[in-house]
């Protein structure tokens, strides 16, 4: 066992924890905030994305150990009081459908945003297509979660 | 704002999915609750000969460890398949014993062998690592061909040669003369590649009993929850129905796979019985693809004859099934009366016959996943008309045009009549919206670029809201497909809707709402859709085959009708008319043609409070329909793909997907579209990328998304996404349905763009890169041999 604590959604979060736990486990078993999902074991579907000190990681191949000392923002932290912007563009959008995949996608879609937004890249649709090589959805097609993307980065820039 | 049939209203259920406050099944925690992992067979085909589960009992934290002969002993019933079909000698299908954890045989890699339960998922896993079965191994067998050869492995005593049943359909002797006559022929040994559905939520159960009041709880990810407490009490007697509830909360995707009761929930349920804990199981990813029912696996020759202007004279088809391991529960539908009824197609044939052939194989069980039958009969279908298109030297819409049914209702010799549609106007809107005339000019451009441009047309029918009950009765199912909704009128006046239906992604919460706010005129945020519970929802039957819309909405109008019947008498009453002359629009009652009125909510307090209501009348306002509908609904369309082939590697790149669709009246436009999209995806998933993979010895090769391919955002082309409706005379909405026509009409557009464009029209699914490359070669070989 192991002494783990992080910031979590803004929140000191501290517990004794075995040492092969999975952030996403400590997450969803120890802080219960089940919006993180898991949907496979090899790190390819990003439902359990969440940033860690600002970067979008895979919390099913991460150790909760790894994360020591981290800040972590999880879906149930991104919007504050309000819906986030890329939140809203999902709905306005019809980006998701059954949403076991959406907070992933768009805990990668605000990532995306911001690393082009730094780089000052242009987020093209194949661009954005290209960028969720790592998150799955087997409802939407992706169509209207490309296009939810594409709008909401436009949406984060206007905030 | 107009929120009823028609708007594109936004959904109601997204809030909770957006900010990560979905309720899950895996998200539910029950106190005293227990972890199960299963023992799992490592062999395709072997004598369970002994479990010796003394050192996984003996490590901490392990409460129980219990196999078949307890589960057995304890009465627990086999695994059935709900709908019977006979052979063509009138014979019954040969159903072989499954149980929820078995016991003298495992026949698939997966089948579970025993159930570990302890006070964390780390140990349940690791005890369940430490029951050591014995195993005699015997012969594998994976492919339905195979299997059915002499001497092939014998899978179930009772399946002789592991035939499940010879079942045929149509006119044989007229059809082989009609061929016999015919002008033309076109052949095809047509393989429809067996897909793993992948809901990307996997499945998972916590079931908990209650010993004070004997009473079960289980919450579960499922399409269907009545149907699967029906399912659990009278066949598994696991309970009896009062004594079991039901719960599907949030599920995150079906597609069909989670509409079977599978070993888990029944083992799951009885362990807790047996435990006296909430026992909690969340499936894995490779645990997924080894256990949830798999789809399609066909292997068909088929036969189409023209005659000399081009007319189809008749069609023949010959199809081996590979049902899996056992029989799921509805298994035996869909290669049958799911498949060949559809083999009409969009077209006139005076002469079909078809013969299925259902087998059992070492692999996992083979039931529905999205469209279940109609894509590997469109499949057919499209391939036959587009490749003896190509034979005959006549252009492919044409053809499909020149033999397309125009007039309805319309008898097929496959039991369906068409109840409506108009297929050269949907053919006309894609042809237009895919500027098929400038198809050439494109096709020379990508030449000088180097790419091989092809095009490709699919013209799918399919069949949705499968009814009546008495109907498919008779043709051996073991459930009525009826569907029920509740419509409860709130005393201030707010509605809550209880349906059968099951939403998993549909957007149920918003369009059933619409077609509430669109009859009393009242806003969808009054309106609550309450689903997925046996003991709020009195019986349902689920979501599937594309049926909420055309009969569970329909049962939701039917209430409706009688709600209204209610109100105008209340209202007549309370405002001194006659009912005739009561008209409800806007959220009020009124009385034509004057100012007097009654708000809605004054009708919802009136009819509890009492104090003034007609005489003899019961008070309160909630209203009960169950509705069987009186035929099938017929979405239909034509879908047109656009391919660029690159020679070099081989690879495929869908620059055009237009897809024009008739489903009847649409309640959402954007949530159809929606459906339609995912659909596509699915479907172009299956023609370029996706297939289940088994080696000979029965070891999934394809058993992580490593290994199996699925659809990323990166494969797929935004869709061009087009309506041309006709209504639907069968039902009060004019509805036909649309959650399965994407994954039916898309994968032969795709290939007969992919042939289209390498000239080489002998393609399997998936066409991946290598295949591609392989018939390039051999077509440009033929070519320089000419």
């Amino acid at each position: 066992m192991t002494e783990v604590s992080m910031t979590v959604n803004g929140k000191s979060v501290k517990a004794d924890v075995p040492d092969n736990t999975l952030l996403v486990e400590f997450i969803r078993e120890n802080l219960r905030l089940t919006g993180t999902h898991v949907g496979c074991d090899t790190s390819q579907c990003g439902a359990c994305v969440v940033h860690m000190n600002g970067k979008a990681v895979k919390s099913c191949a991460t150790l909760a150990v790894a994360a020591s000392g981290a800040d972590v923002t999880t879906i149930e932290g991104l919007a504050n009081g309000e819906m986030h912007p890329m939140q809203t563009a999902f709905k306005e959008n019809h980006g998701l459908q059954c949403g076991f995949c959406t907070p992933g996608m768009i805990m990668t879609a605000t990532d995306m945003v911001a690393r082009y937004d730094a780089t000052g890249k242009e987020l093209t649709e194949a661009v954005i297509r290209e960028e969720l090589e790592g998150n799955i959805c087997r409802c939407t097609g992706y169509h209207n979660i490309v296009k939810a993307i594409a709008d909401g980065a436009s949406k984060m820039a206007d905030t | 704002m107009n929120e009823g049939i028609g708007a594109r209203v936004l959904r109601k259920e997204d809030k909770r999915f957006l900010i990560g406050k979905g309720r899950y099944t895996d998200d539910i925690v029950e106190q005293n609750q227990a972890y199960a992992a299963f023992v799992r067979s490592p062999h395709a085909h072997a004598i369970v000969k002994n479990i010796d589960a003394s050192a996984a009992e003996a490590m901490d934290g392990v409460v129980a460890v219990l196999n078949g002969a307890g589960l057995t002993g304890d009465g627990i019933g086999n695994i059935i398949c709900g709908w019977a079909v006979n052979s063509k000698d009138g014979s019954p299908m040969n159903m072989g014993a499954w149980s929820a954890l078995a016991t003298d045989k495992v026949r698939y890699v997966g089948d579970a062998v025993a159930i570990v339960i302890a006070d964390d998922l780390a140990t349940a896993r690791l005890a369940a690592e430490a029951v050591e079965v014995d195993y005699e191994t015997l012969p594998v067998v994976v492919q339905s061909t195979a299997a059915l050869e002499d001497g092939a492995p014998q899978i179930h005593e009772n399946a002789p040669n592991n035939l499940i049943f010879d079942w045929e359909i149509g006119e044989e002797a007229a059809t082989d003369a009609a061929l016999a006559s015919a002008a033309y022929t076109t052949e095809m040994d047509i393989v429809n590649n067996r897909l793993s559905p992948n809901a990307m939520e996997p499945r998972a159960a916590i079931a908990t009993f209650n010993e004070a009041d004997d009473h079960y709880t289980l919450y579960t990810t499922s399409q269907n929850p009545h149907v699967a407490r029906l399912v659990l009490s009278a066949f598994y007697n696991v309970a009896p129905e009062h004594k079991l509830r039901v719960i599907a909360p949030d599920v995150g995707g079906g597609f069909g796979s989670k509409i079977y009761i599978y070993p888990e929930e029944i083992a799951c349920l009885w362990a807790s019985m047996k435990t006296n804990r909430s026992v909690k199981w969340t499936s894995d990813r490779t645990e997924a693809f080894l256990t949830d029912a798999h789809g399609r696996d066909h292997i068909t020759h088929a036969k189409i004859g023209f005659d000399k202007n081009h007319k189809i004279v008749g069609l023949k088809v010959d199809t081996k099934a590979n049902l899996g391991a056992y029989m799921s529960l509805f298994s035996s539908a869909v290669p049958t009366y799911l498949y060949a009824t559809l083999l009409s197609g969009q077209y006139n044939i005076a002469n079909i016959h078809c013969n299925v052939k259902a087998v059992y194989t070492n692999t996992v069980p083979v039931d529905a996943y999205r469209g279940a039958g109609r894509p590997e009969a469109s499949f057919v279908m499209e391939r036959m008309m587009e490749t003896a298109a190509r034979e005959m030297g006549v252009n492919p819409a044409e053809l499909r045009r020149k033999n397309f049914i125009q007039e309805f209702p319309h008898q097929t010799p496959v039991i369906m009549a068409y109840d409506s549609g108009d297929f050269a106007a949907n053919q006309d809107q894609a042809i237009k919206a895919a500027d098929y005339a400038g198809f050439e000019a494109r096709r020379a451009e990508a030449a000088s670029r180097g790419k091989l441009r092809g095009i490709g047309f699919s013209n799918y029918i399919e069949a949705c809201g499968i009814a009546p009950s008495a109907a498919v009765g008779s043709l051996g199912a073991g459930v009525g497909l009826w569907e029920s909704a509740e419509v409860r009128v709130n005393p201030v006046g707010t509605i809550e809707v209880l349906t059968g239906s099951h939403s998993h992604g549909q957007g149920h919460e918003t369009t059933f709402a619409q077609i509430v706010a669109e009859r009393f005129g009242l806003p969808t945020e009054n309106i609550q859709i309450v689903h997925g519970d046996t003991d709020k929802v009195q019986f349902g039957m689920g979501t599937y085959g594309s049926r909420s819309g055309a009969v569970g909405m329909s049962a939701i109008v039917k209430a409706m009708d009688k709600v209204e019947a209610k109100v105008k008498k209340i209202g007549a009453h309370v405002l001194e008319a006659s009912e005739d002359d009561i008209i409800i629009e806007d959220g009020a009652v009124k009385v034509k043609g004057t100012d007097k009125q009654m708000l809605w909510h004054e009708v919802g307090l009136a009819a509890y409070t009492a104090h003034n209501i007609p005489e003899g009348m019961e008070p309160g306002l909630k209203e009960t329909s169950f509705y069987d509908p009186s035929n099938f609904t017929f979405p239909a369309g034509c879908y047109i793909c656009e391919v660029e082939v690159d020679p070099e590697t081989g690879t495929t790149e869908i620059v055009q997907f237009v897809a024009s669709d008739d489903f009847g009246t649409i309640i959402n436009p954007m949530i159809v579209e929606g459906q339609v999209h995912g659909g596509i995806a699915q479907g172009i998933g299956q023609a370029l990328l996706e297939g289940v993979v088994y080696d000979d010895s029965g070891q999934l090769l394809s058993a992580s998304y490593m290994d199996y391919t699925m659809p990323r955002a990166d494969d797929l082309p935004s869709y061009s996404v087009h309506h041309q409706s006709t209504e639907c005379p069968g039902n009060p909405l004019g509805m036909k349905g649309c959650g399965e026509a994407g994954a039916i009409g898309s994968p032969p557009a795709v290939i007969n763009a992919i042939t289209d464009a390498i000239g080489n029209n002998d393609l399997s699914m998936p066409a991946t890169p290598a295949k591609v490359w392989a018939a390039i070669q051999t077509a440009g070989a033929k070519q320089a041999a000419e």
